[in-house]
């Protein structure tokens, strides 16, 4: 077995020292070694985006990153997001809009939704598509995401409104 | 999925990851792993070592000097996307990023680790031809300067030679040069079927594709047709026609060669008129 690597990663705002074989991915990382089930395996191909969680900010596809990558790093999952009692503004879009059905490329899609809007606060409906262009919905179609995506914008803004169904 | 073992080293310098390439003859640079991690995955690539380079700070970051920008390899697609330099003196660049992949994607993904790979379909090349860029690779016996002209040599294949490494990429300014970079996407993976980008400095045109055949190259049809020519709407129609023969084009399930032929008139139309503001 090659060497292992010691890193030092903080997720979720906890400090986690770990030895790891320099193959694990980031993705079986967060999953398997800590625990943290929220990130999901999708295509394992970069491809769907399911496995998004933030690395320094960033959002990025946690299926095509090695763990040592992350070291000295600050990685964000769904986790680390908000908590059933206090729904972050994007996971709330998401329960209103019903941005969802199966649920599974749910965890990426908002952690895509909100490095746009970190990036964007006020996106128009193309951008939010273009942004989103790397997660892969295979329920819905994607109309009701984009409303959650909005949803979330607006209630970021401070804006009560919400726009009604239609 | 699971790579093969490797070796993991950090580099944290351009000297010390040549010193490491000498150490570890069968390794690959990991830049930002978006073309290298999934060809592991999949055991088509099973180097002993990784050496990341992604995190050298003299590999980094967009700069002028004097009439030439100067980008750093391992500088992400993101980072070219926002970079304010690039907006004010080759919008050609950021343009041509935000249609890249996703936002995932271009989080990661550096314009050296994009040239090096030098994958058929990869949007960058074109511009890098269009743009006259230069390429400045250091190895173990010095740095030398390959003009995009010379850089792309066949699929996967660069000018580039064993223990060399991309370091900076060299674009000079063209004030007031109208370009543009037009693609039509495989409609899953994104990557250019056709790319055309183009570079109208004054009476000059440059333009490029990518997708099209083994490897980026100049379009020496419609840069003699255009050159000097007013971009009219007609003079653009008129010369965006056979630009290229079907019978040496790549062809796959998205595309036949026929049909790539009339992508490439279609795209370098479009990215004229776009340059063109028409």
């Amino acid at each position: 077995m090659a060497d292992k690597v010691h890193i030092k990663v903080v997720v979720n705002g906890v400090e986690r020292h770990s030895e790891v074989e320099p193959r694990l991915l980031l993705v079986h990382y967060l999953r398997e070694t800590l625990g943290l089930t929220g990130t999901h395996v999708g295509c394992d191909t970069s491809q769907c985006g399911a496995c998004t969680v933030h690395v320094d900010g960033q959002a990025v596809k946690s299926c095509t990153m090695f763990a040592v990558q992350a070291d000295g790093s600050s990685v964000t999952t769904i986790e680390g997001l908000g908590s059933p009692g206090s729904l972050h503004p994007v996971q709330e879009g998401f329960w209103e809009m019903h941005g969802l059905q199966c649920g599974f490329c749910t965890p990426g899609m908002i952690m895509a939704t909100v490095d746009l809007l970190n990036k964007n606060p006020n996106p128009s409906e193309a951008e939010i598509r273009h942004a989103l262009e790397g997660n892969y919905c295979r329920c819905t179609g994607y109309h009701n995401i984009v409303r959650a995506v909005q949803y979330a914008a607006d209630k970021m803004a401070g804006k009560v409104g919400v726009a009604a169904d239609d | 999925m699971y790579t093969s073992e490797f070796a993991y080293k950090k580099a944290n310098s351009v000297a010390e990851a040549l010193s490491l390439l000498q150490q570890h003859p069968d390794a690959k640079l990991l830049a930002g792993g978006h073309s290298l991690i999934p060809t592991m995955k999949l055991r088509l690539a099973a180097p002993s070592a990784l050496i990341d380079i992604s995190k050298v700070a003299e590999l980094r970051g967009v700069r002028k000097e004097n009439d030439t920008l100067v980008i750093g390899a391992m500088t992400t697609y993101h980072e070219l996307e926002t970079s304010n330099l690039l907006k004010a003196h080759c919008p050609l660049l950021p343009q041509a990023v935000y249609l890249i992949g996703d936002p995932m994607v271009r989080a990661k993904g550096t314009i050296g680790g994009s040239l090096a790979h030098a994958d058929p379909a990869a949007d960058l090349p074109a511009s890098m031809l269009a743009l006259g860029a230069k390429i400045k690779a250091q190895g173990p016996n010095g740095t030398r300067v390959i003009e995009a002209d010379d850089f792309f040599t066949g699929m996967f294949s660069t000018a580039l030679q064993e223990g060399e490494i991309l370091t900076e990429i060299h674009i000079p300014i063209l004030e007031g040069a109208k370009m543009a970079y037009a693609k039509f996407p495989h409609p899953a993976s994104r990557y250019a079927v056709v790319g055309v980008a183009v570079v109208v400095d004054g009476g000059n045109v440059r333009a490029a594709v990518t997708g099209a055949g083994e490897h980026a190259m100049r379009l020496g049809k419609l840069e003699q047709a255009l050159s000097g020519q007013p971009l009219t709407t007609a003079n653009i129609a008129a010369a965006c026609q056979g630009l290229l023969s079907p019978g040496n084009l790549n062809h796959d399930l998205a595309a036949s060669r026929e049909y790539r032929a009339h992508l490439v008139d279609v795209m370098a139309k479009r990215a004229l008129m776009q340059a063109a503001g028409l």
